[in-house]
C-alpha cells in the first residue's frame, strides 16, 4: 500500500479505519443490492431472457464473433507493430529527410480519431471507387492508429536508454545496424514491454469500434442478441454482462500472458539490469535475483 | 474545399458540440477520477478494493460497449430515464475517470515517502504536507500523462456517432444525405482534430521537457 | 502448469457449452402447408440466369436479415422468414426449385446492386424500392409490394395521427436513409427532435423505452415490428410516400422478369399472396392493398 500520504496508524486510526471500513462496504452492499432489485423488479433474469444461452446456433455464433473480434486484433497487433518499428526506426534516422516525413506521419495519425479513420475507409474511399470490407476498414485503422502509437513508445524506449551504450558500441566498432539490433532494441524492448502490452490491450479494446461500421465483432453480436424481442425479449442486460466478462477476461489474459512470457524470457536468459542513474554499473543478474521484482499485474 | 465551405455552419456547429461533450465529461471524469484515486490510496483496505475493481472493469472495458449498456441495456432497468446526449457524457466520464485515476494515483506515487515522513516530522498538518509537499511534486508527474488522457478523451467523444449524438463524427451522415463528398467531407473532420489536438500534444512536450529539467 | 490448467478449464467449459445446446426455435413460424407448390418441367427461354440456377441445381437469393416480418433470420436457428423470404420461396417454388434447394444470402442494403451485377445472387428480395436510378443498373419485377412512409408508435397513443402532427415529437429513424431525410426536409418536427440510430430494431428499442414518441419508416418494416411485438405498438397507417418493392434481377435478363411477373400475377389472382401477407405482416393487424404488376 501507498505510505505516501499516511503515517502508520496507531490505535485510534485503526478503530477510525475500522469504522470507515464498515460504512464503505454498507454503502457497496447497499448500491449491489439496488441494481439486483432492478434486476429482478424488471424481470432481467427471468427464463425467457436467459433463454438465449441454451441455444447451440447462438453459441456457435458467439465463437464465430469471438473469434472475428480476435482475428482483427491478432492482424491488427501484427500490422501495427510492424508499422511502428519501420516509423520508429524512420524516426530515429541520422537523415532529415527520413525523419520529418515519419514524424508528420506519426503525429497525424496519432491525431485522428480511430473512429474518423474506420468511417474514412469504410464510407469515405467507395467515393474514390475503392471498397473495403468492414475487416479491412478496421484492421487499417488499428494498424494506422496504434502503430503510430507504438513507434513513440519504440522512440521513446530507444532515447531513454543511456548515451553510454551506443558510444561503447560505436567505439568496439559497430556498424548503425548492429548498434540499433544488438545493444539498444534487446534492452529496450525490455524496459517498453509493459506500456506495448498495455498499448495491446487497447488494440484489443478498439476492436469494438469496428460495430460502428458493421463490423460482425463480439459487440455487435452482443446487440444483435440482446436487441432480438421476438425470441427472447430483448435480453441486453444478461447479453451485455456477458459481453463485458469476455472482453475484461480477454484483456486481463492478454496482461497476464504477456507477462508470463516476460517472466519466462527472463528466466531463461541471462539479463542485463539497467539503473537509470549510474549507466555506467551493468549488472549481471541470475534468475532468482531478478524474479521477485517482477511486475504484479 | 467545396464540401467545407458549403457546409461551414454543419462542420461549427458539429464541432462546437463536440467540445462541449469534451468540457463536460472532461469536469466530471477528473472529479470523480480524484475520488477514486483517493480511495484507491487511503489506508482502508475496503476503499482501496472498491477503487481497484471499479479501474479493473472500466479499463478493460471497450468504451463502445458502456455506450451500448448506457443506451440500450440501462433503460430496462427504468431508473432513470436519460437522452443519448447525457447517456454519452455519462459513458465518456465514467470510462476516462479509470484513466484519470490511475494517473493521479501513480502520481503521487511516485513522491518519495522520504518527502512526506520528512514533513511529518517537522510537524505540518496533513493539509499542508499535502498542499506544500506531496501535491506539487506530484502534480509534475501528473499533468503530461493527463494530457494524453484528455487528448484521448477529446477523440473517444466521437464514439458517440453511432448513438444519436449530434458532433463531429456524424458530419459524414449529414454529407451523404445531402448528397455531398463523402470521402472530402471525412478528410476536413479528421485535419479538425489534427488541428484541436496538435497544440495539445505540444503543450504535453512542453511540460514534459521543462519539468524533467527540473527534476 | 498453470498455462495447461487454464487451457484445460476452457476446453472442458467450451465443450459443456456446446454440448448441451438447445436446437430449433423458441418462435417456430412456419409457411402455411402446401402454398408453395414446387411447378414442374419450368422452362424460361432465354434466361441466363435460369440456366445457370438450372446447371448449379439450387437458386441463391439475396435477403435482409434484420426485419422482423419481412426478412428475418433466426438467431437460434439460422432459418429466415417474413414476406420477402415468403415470397423469394413463391417464385422458387413456380420455377421449378424445391424449397429445400434455396439458399439465402445477406447482402446490406448498400451491395446490393453490386451483388446482381456481379451474380453473386440470382434474384434480390428484401425492401428494394423499385425507381428510376436504380432501373439504369439492375432488372425490377413486380412490383409484389407497395410500401410508404408510416409511423409506428406505442398503442395507447393518441397524438400522433399523421405526418403533420408530429411537431414538438421526438421521431427516430436511421442514419442517413430516406424517411429521416424527407422528415428534415419537409420540416416535419425540429431537428433536435429527430434521432437517428445505425438500425430501425434501435428505433423501436427507444420507441418501448418511452425516449422517443415515433418511429418512422416504410409501413411494411414497421407493420413488422408491430407484429414482433405483439400488440404494444401500432402503425399510425396514413402513408406519405410510396414505395413499390420489387424483385431485382439481373438488368439483361428480360425473360426471367417476365416470367416472375406471371408467378406474382398468378399468387394476387389466386389468393396466395393473399396468405403470405396474412402468415406474415398481417399479424400487425393492418391489411394491405393489392399492387399492380408494372411491366415496363
Amino acid at each position: 500500500m501507498s505510505m505516501v500520504l499516511f503515517d502508520v496508524p496507531g490505535p485510534k486510526a485503526r478503530a477510525r479505519h475500522k469504522v470507515m471500513a464498515v460504512i464503505g462496504i454498507a454503502a457497496v452492499l447497499a448500491a449491489v443490492a439496488y441494481v439486483i432489485m432492478r434486476f429482478i423488479a424488471t424481470d432481467q433474469f427471468s427464463t425467457r431472457r436467459l433463454d438465449w444461452i441454451n441455444y447451440k446456433q447462438i453459441q456457435i455464433s458467439l465463437v464465430e464473433a469471438i473469434g472475428n473480434t480476435l482475428s482483427a486484433f491478432a492482424v491488427g497487433a501484427v500490422l501495427a507493430l510492424v508499422f511502428g518499428a519501420i516509423f520508429a526506426a524512420a524516426r530515429l534516422s541520422d537523415h532529415a529527410w527520413v525523419r520529418a516525413p515519419a514524424a508528420v506521419v506519426v503525429e497525424v495519425f496519432r491525431a485522428i480519431p480511430l473512429v474518423i479513420m474506420m468511417f474514412f475507409f469504410y464510407y469515405g474511399l467507395p467515393v474514390a471507387g475503392v471498397k473495403l470490407s468492414a475487416f479491412t476498414a478496421v484492421v487499417l485503422s488499428l494498424m494506422l492508429y496504434n502503430g503510430s502509437v507504438l513507434a513513440e513508445i519504440f522512440r521513446a524506449g530507444i532515447n531513454s536508454l543511456p548515451k553510454g551504450q551506443s558510444e561503447a558500441a560505436y567505439a568496439l566498432g559497430m556498424r548503425k545496424t548492429q548498434v540499433m539490433t544488438l545493444v539498444l532494441l534487446p534492452q529496450a524492448l525490455r524496459a517498453m514491454m509493459p506500456t506495448i502490452i498495455s498499448q495491446l490491450v487497447v488494440l484489443l479494446k478498439d476492436t469494438a469500434l469496428g460495430f460502428l461500421i458493421t463490423f460482425e465483432e463480439l459487440l455487435r453480436w452482443g446487440t444483435r442478441i440482446g436487441g432480438d424481442a421476438v425470441s427472447f425479449g430483448r435480453p441486453m442486460i444478461s447479453v451485455m454482462i456477458v459481453v463485458a466478462a469476455i472482453y475484461i477476461g480477454l484483456c486481463l489474459l492478454l496482461t497476464w500472458l504477456a507477462n508470463y512470457l516476460e517472466k519466462r524470457n527472463r528466466r531463461n536468459k541471462k539479463v542485463v539490469k539497467l539503473d537509470g542513474d549510474r549507466p555506467n554499473q551493468v549488472q549481471l543478474a541470475e534468475s532468482s535475483a531478478v524474479l521477485g521484482s517482477g511486475s504484479t499485474l | 474545399m467545396s464540401v467545407l465551405t458549403n457546409n461551414l455552419d454543419l462542420f461549427l456547429r458539429a464541432f462546437a458540440q463536440t467540445l462541449q461533450l469534451f468540457a463536460i465529461s472532461a469536469v466530471l471524469s477528473l472529479v470523480l477520477g480524484t475520488f477514486l484515486a483517493a480511495l484507491r490510496v487511503s489506508p482502508v483496505p475496503v476503499f482501496r478494493g472498491i477503487g481497484t475493481l471499479y479501474v479493473t472493469v472500466l479499463r478493460n472495458t471497450p468504451l463502445t460497449l458502456v455506450f451500448v449498456f448506457f443506451l440500450f441495456a440501462y433503460p430496462l432497468l427504468e431508473i432513470v430515464k436519460i437522452e443519448p446526449y447525457t447517456a454519452a457524457v455519462v459513458s465518456l466520464s465514467l470510462y476516462t475517470a479509470a484513466f484519470v485515476c490511475e494517473v493521479v494515483r501513480s502520481g503521487i506515487n511516485t513522491v518519495p515517502v522520504g518527502q512526506a515522513e520528512a514533513s511529518r516530522a517537522l510537524g505540518l498538518t496533513f493539509v499542508q504536507m499535502l498542499g506544500n509537499v506531496v501535491l506539487p511534486q506530484a502534480l509534475r508527474s501528473v499533468v503530461p500523462p493527463m494530457t494524453s488522457t484528455m487528448i484521448a478523451l477529446l477523440k473517444n467523444t466521437t464514439v458517440a456517432s453511432g448513438f444519436a449524438v449530434f458532433q463531429a463524427g456524424t458530419i459524414r451522415d449529414s454529407l451523404s444525405e445531402q448528397g455531398e463528398n463523402v470521402l472530402l467531407g471525412l478528410l476536413w473532420v479528421a485535419i479538425g482534430f489534427v488541428v484541436l489536438v496538435m497544440p495539445l500534444t505540444y503543450v504535453q512536450q512542453v511540460f514534459e521537457k521543462r519539468w524533467s529539467v527540473a527534476r | 502448469m498453470r498455462v495447461r490448467t487454464l487451457a484445460a478449464v476452457l476446453l472442458t467449459g467450451a465443450l459443456a457449452l456446446t454440448a448441451c445446446g438447445k436446437e430449433g426455435s423458441p418462435t417456430e413460424q412456419g409457411a402455411p402447408a402446401g402454398l408453395f407448390e414446387v411447378a414442374k418441367d419450368v422452362k424460361v427461354d432465354g434466361s441466363p440466369t435460369f440456366e445457370k440456377a438450372k446447371t448449379r441445381g439450387s437458386l441463391v437469393v439475396g435477403v435482409k436479415e434484420d426485419q422482423p416480418g419481412l426478412g428475418y433470420k433466426d438467431p437460434t436457428t439460422n432459418k429466415y422468414s417474413g414476406f420477402d423470404i415468403d415470397i423469394a420461396r413463391l417464385i422458387s417454388a413456380k420455377l421449378g426449385f424445391d424449397p429445400e434447394k434455396i439458399q439465402f444470402k445477406t447482402i446490406q442494403s448498400a451491395a446490393r446492386e453490386q451483388a446482381l451485377i456481379n451474380g453473386d445472387v440470382d434474384y434480390y428480395v428484401g425492401t428494394y424500392t423499385i425507381n428510376a436510378g436504380r432501373k439504369e443498373k439492375v432488372g425490377f419485377a413486380g412490383p409484389y409490394f407497395v410500401a410508404g412512409q408510416d409511423l409506428l408508435v406505442k398503442k395507447d397513443n393518441t397524438d400522433i395521427t399523421g405526418k403533420d402532427t408530429l411537431k414538438g415529437k421526438k421521431v427516430c429513424s436511421a442514419t442517413g436513409s430516406t424517411p429521416v431525410k424527407r422528415i428534415r426536409d419537409e420540416n416535419l418536427t425540429e431537428p433536435g427532435n429527430i434521432l437517428e440510430f445505425q438500425g430501425y430494431s434501435q428505433c423501436v428499442t427507444k420507441l418501448l423505452d418511452g425516449e422517443v414518441d415515433a418511429v418512422t419508416t416504410d409501413d411494411a418494416i414497421l407493420k413488422g415490428y408491430a407484429a414482433a411485438e405483439e400488440g404494444k405498438l401500432k402503425v399510425v397507417g396514413k402513408t406519405f410516400s410510396s414505395e413499390p418493392y420489387g424483385i431485382g434481377v439481373p438488368k439483361e435478363d428480360t425473360a426471367l422478369r417476365t416470367k416472375m411477373n406471371d408467378i406474382l400475377q398468378a399468387s394476387l389472382d389466386d389468393g396466395s399472396w393473399q396468405k403470405i401477407y396474412d402468415g406474415t405482416l398481417g399479424k400487425s393487424g393492418s391489411s394491405a392493398e393489392k399492387p399492380k404488376i408494372d411491366r415496363y
